[in-house]
């Protein structure tokens, strides 16, 4: 169980990694959003069910499975939030963009 | 009832969070729940009833599993894109229609959405939500509509609607 928990946890840490190898090689902060949501959020999972299998049905483990729902619920709406922003505020898209539908809707 | 509900929901939560059942414990829950059902009663889910259905639960543990599979596939595809020397990207945002009636059940679609393959919820309006892809596969509505939302609704229709 114990190694299990040590395979978890180096699984994490590794795409946590890759996110943010992501967060500094992506062009634009819709793609960086991308990276930064999907595998910090997969890693750090990873991290805190990693401390749930080492520590079992006590208190700090029961503590690390609530953060998870919760870590989902933030990194999600949070990107939401701040692609919009960024969108609304007008940051340019990056070159490479080969379509746009939000922008008709966007002028009304 | 729905003041009900959601105090029962609070009460569980703060059980699960403190994890231990001295009765000083259980008391500081029960005012605690009675402050939040007091302030927040009101913007709770108008359909309470679907809390006590005990089928929309086991649909709620597929849809898990599905979601759960579909992360794992998103984030190897991130990481593919992110330390590959070329990086294969083609971005854009795309306008989606959505079959989904009730607000919690667009939440969880946008949620969804935003967790799996390449794809970010920018906007909800209406029924439309604009999705920003990495690598924009198709441009044909019908095709990145089924790739997108389609897997998801089905599901979705069950537990929330």
């Amino acid at each position: 169980m114990n190694s299990f928990s040590i395979a978890l946890l180096i699984i994490g840490v590794t795409f946590d990694l890759f996110g943010c190898i992501g967060l500094i090689r992506l062009p634009d902060i819709y793609n960086r959003l991308q990276s930064a949501t999907k595998c910090v959020t997969l890693g750090t999972c990873s991290i805190l069910l990693s401390l749930f299998i080492h520590y079992g049905f006590t208190p700090v483990g029961i503590k690390a499975l609530i953060a998870i729902p919760l870590l989902f619920f933030a990194a999600t709406v949070g990107a939401h939030a701040l692609s919009r922003g960024s969108y609304i505020y007008g940051i340019k898209m990056t070159d490479k963009t080969i379509r746009d539908d939000y922008k008709k809707e966007f002028k009304k | 009832m729905k003041y009900i509900t959601l105090f029962i929901c609070m009460l569980l939560l703060w059980l699960l969070l403190t994890f231990n059942l001295h009765s000083a414990n259980i008391i500081i829950g029960i005012v605690a729940s009675l402050v939040v059902m007091m302030l927040f009663g009101n913007k709770f889910f108008k359909d309470w009833q679907k809390f006590y259905n005990p089928l929309r639960y086991l649909w709620g543990i597929v849809y898990l599993i599905f979601f759960i599979w579909e992360c794992l596939k998103a984030n190897f595809d991130v990481a593919y894109r992110v330390l590959s020397p070329k990086m294969p990207i083609k971005p854009g945002i795309l306008k989606v229609k959505c079959t989904l009636k009730s607000d919690i059940a667009k939440t969880f679609l946008a949620n969804s959405i935003t967790m799996t393959p390449g794809t970010i919820t920018v906007d909800v309006i209406d029924n439309h939500l604009f999705v920003h892809w990495i690598y924009v596969s198709s441009q044909d509505p019908n095709v990145y509509t089924k790739k997108i939302a389609g897997r998801f609704e089905k599901l979705l229709k069950k537990v929330f609607e």
